[in-house]
């Protein structure tokens, strides 16, 4: 599946590279020299923030974040699942096994949605090693503070449903 | 060509970013010795090394996307006055590209300098990380099962949209207010 996912990715790139070249060989160039340079740019600190988050992953508590966000917990569980999914450091892994770790030891369902929900908005070391290098930081900012409700709204959707 | 924003390859927040990952690299050999150490240094240079290709092909996607978009043409689809049709069509292509955080924010930073307007670039980034199919079915999926899956989608679905209107009330009050102060 990932291959697939690689092959589009490549695909696309192919495609708009060949309707850049029909339009301008040089400007063309320009491009793929530009792209170059952002890619080793970024690769320093993506393979420091890669490998470091497999340490942070493993000295995190998990037991103790299962704990506290079991159905009972309310709204106190929405915030706290959201801080944590926002902390969460690591790929879609981590934040992943520990989201079913949470599930299976008991924590409610709105409760990991709202956990999901502000891994993906939120993750911190990828707004800080990605996110803010590649954009305006101004934009940045405001994209952060839009976002805050939304694990909240997320986590309601899923308490006044009652699904999954 | 657009204005790039291009910054050092080791700055404060890589610096910061380094000195988290060698603490916790020490600890982590303090405490579970050489061979948790080691297991977990091959995962990871494993990890980096499968995102290097998809790295290269956001960096150059982000390149090519910023050569050939027609300004005119993004301003007026998710410029400031495209309304809610702008925010629903940058919604809608957050949802639809492939690729991980370095293949979006990249074309994200090439739409607003194509003259995007804030507000559509928020719900570009933010329907990528909630609705991108591409990591619900390769990340997601296997950890949850589909029915939860299928269930948090919907309940995010609505949220890229909110959130682009919001950000760009929220722009616009403070352009309006450093336009008073000027």
């Amino acid at each position: 599946m990932s291959l697939l996912v690689d092959l589009a990715l490549w695909a696309i790139v192919v495609i708009l590279g060949l309707v850049a070249a029909s339009r301008s060989q040089s400007l063309c160039i320009d491009a793929l020299r530009g792209g170059l340079r952002d890619f080793v740019q970024l690769l320093p600190r993506i393979a420091i923030g890669v490998i470091g988050s497999g340490y942070l992953a493993a000295l995190l508590p998990q037991p103790l974040i299962a704990g506290w966000l079991g159905p009972s917990s309310g709204l106190s569980g929405f915030a706290l699942a959201a801080i944590a999914g926002a902390l969460t450091p690591g790929g879609p892994v981590v934040g992943f096994a520990l989201a079913t770790t949470a599930l299976k030891s008991g924590a409610g369902a709105p409760q990991v949605i709202a956990y999901s929900v502000a891994w993906a908005l939120f993750a911190l070391q990828r707004v800080v090693i990605f996110e803010v290098p590649m954009m305006p930081p101004r934009v940045v900012w405001l994209r952060v503070l839009v976002s805050l409700p939304l694990p909240f709204l997320a986590a309601w959707f899923a308490l006044m449903v009652g699904k999954p | 060509m657009p204005v790039r924003h291009t910054r050092s390859p080791f700055d404060w927040s890589a610096a910061v970013i380094a000195a988290l990952a060698v603490t916790a690299g020490v600890t982590v050999y303090l405490r579970d010795g050489y061979d948790r150490f080691l297991a977990i240094l091959t995962d990871d240079i494993g990890i980096f090394g499968t995102m290097l290709p998809r790295m290269l092909a956001g960096c150059l996607m982000g390149a090519f996307v910023t050569l050939l978009l027609p300004r005119e043409a993004v301003a007026r689809w998710v410029g400031a006055d495209s309304g809610i049709l702008g925010i629903l069509i940058a919604t809608a292509v957050g949802a639809i590209l492939p690729g991980g955080p370095f293949t979006i924010y990249p074309v994200a930073g090439a739409l607003l300098a194509a003259g995007a307007d804030a507000g559509a670039a928020c719900a570009f980034v933010i329907s990528w990380t909630l609705l991108g199919y591409a990591r619900a079915i390769v990340w997601e999926l296997p950890f949850f099962g589909l029915d939860f899956v299928t269930w948090r989608i919907l309940f995010s679905l609505p949220l890229p949209i909110i959130a682009g209107v919001a950000a760009r009330i929220v722009w616009k009050l403070a352009m309006n207010r450093e336009g008073d102060a000027a």
